[in-house]
């Protein structure tokens, strides 16, 4: 695997557990990831999907790894647009840990570092998720901390 | 948001973030090869970068990669960019740039 195409740094107000749980819980995950559904037992091996709300597939993959609440990695393709599936499989690792620095008010937060490797050379499907990840992250963030989401649609 | 607005503050640490922009995961070396400051005033802005959490690092092996990291930034839209204005905004931004590259249709 090459090295990562983005690394991606939030810090989160919040504890390891209640942001595990953010990321893997289907509930919770609609409300931050613009009401998409989210099938999945978070166990090493299992078929992970993400579909929309009308029940069309948005991404498939595999749990590669699961160490809550530290690390989940996922194998991720994506399956709507041929263009970006036919660049095959990412893998995109979700790593969790606590901070003492937090640049918005000092002390401590959780930090969470999203990174995606493309097994291929293409750069269609990393622009693609890309383009998603700031705003499911503000959305995630907002939600842990506020209780509430600013962005509704990805447009 | 200060340490963002701090280290943005400075013409040198923007370059650092375009150059990251341009080719996402350098090292230090490999900033340092294209641009006209000394290592340690490259090492001390994504020192700075990072502290404000606009660069984030992966180590690999013995390197240790930097990359542009959008997350504060959007943020600090988020904050100020009501999300009604959003549309009206990007129709002026893409008018901008078709104009200015002279790509305009």
């Amino acid at each position: 695997m090459s090295k990562p195409k983005f690394v991606y740094v939030t810090y989160i107000r919040t504890t390891p557990e209640k942001l595990w749980a953010a990321l893997t819980d289907p509930q919770t995950i609609r409300k931050y990831w613009f009401g998409m559904t989210a099938e999945c037992d978070w166990k090493p091996g299992s078929p992970w999907r993400l579909k929309f709300e009308d029940g069309r597939m948005a991404d498939t993959g595999e749990v590669l790894e699961a160490v809550p609440p530290k690390r989940l990695v996922l194998k991720w393709r994506n399956e709507f647009k041929p263009e970006l599936k036919a660049e095959g499989y990412s893998r995109c690792t979700m790593e969790i840990e606590m901070a003492d620095y937090y640049p918005d008010f000092g002390g401590k937060a959780v930090k969470l570092t999203i990174t995606h490797e493309l097994e291929g050379d293409g750069t269609k499907f990393i622009e693609g998720v890309s383009g998603g990840w700031p705003k499911v992250l503000s959305n995630l963030k907002s939600l842990l901390e506020i209780g509430d989401v600013a962005f509704t649609t990805k447009a | 948001m200060d340490a963002a607005f701090k280290a943005l503050a400075d013409a040198s640490r923007r370059e650092l973030l375009d150059r990251l922009r341009a080719e996402n995961g350098q090292t230090l070396g490999e900033l340092c090869r294209r641009l006209d400051m000394t290592r340690q005033a490259v090492s001390k802005h994504l020192a700075i970068l990072e502290e404000a959490n606009l660069v984030a690092t992966v180590k690999r092996g013995r390197e240790k990669l930097h990359y542009l990291n959008p997350v504060p930034i959007h943020e600090i839209g988020e904050r100020w960019i009501g999300k009604f204005e959003r549309s009206r905004l990007q129709a002026l931004s893409d008018m901008k740039k078709a104009l200015e590259e002279g790509t305009g249709e």
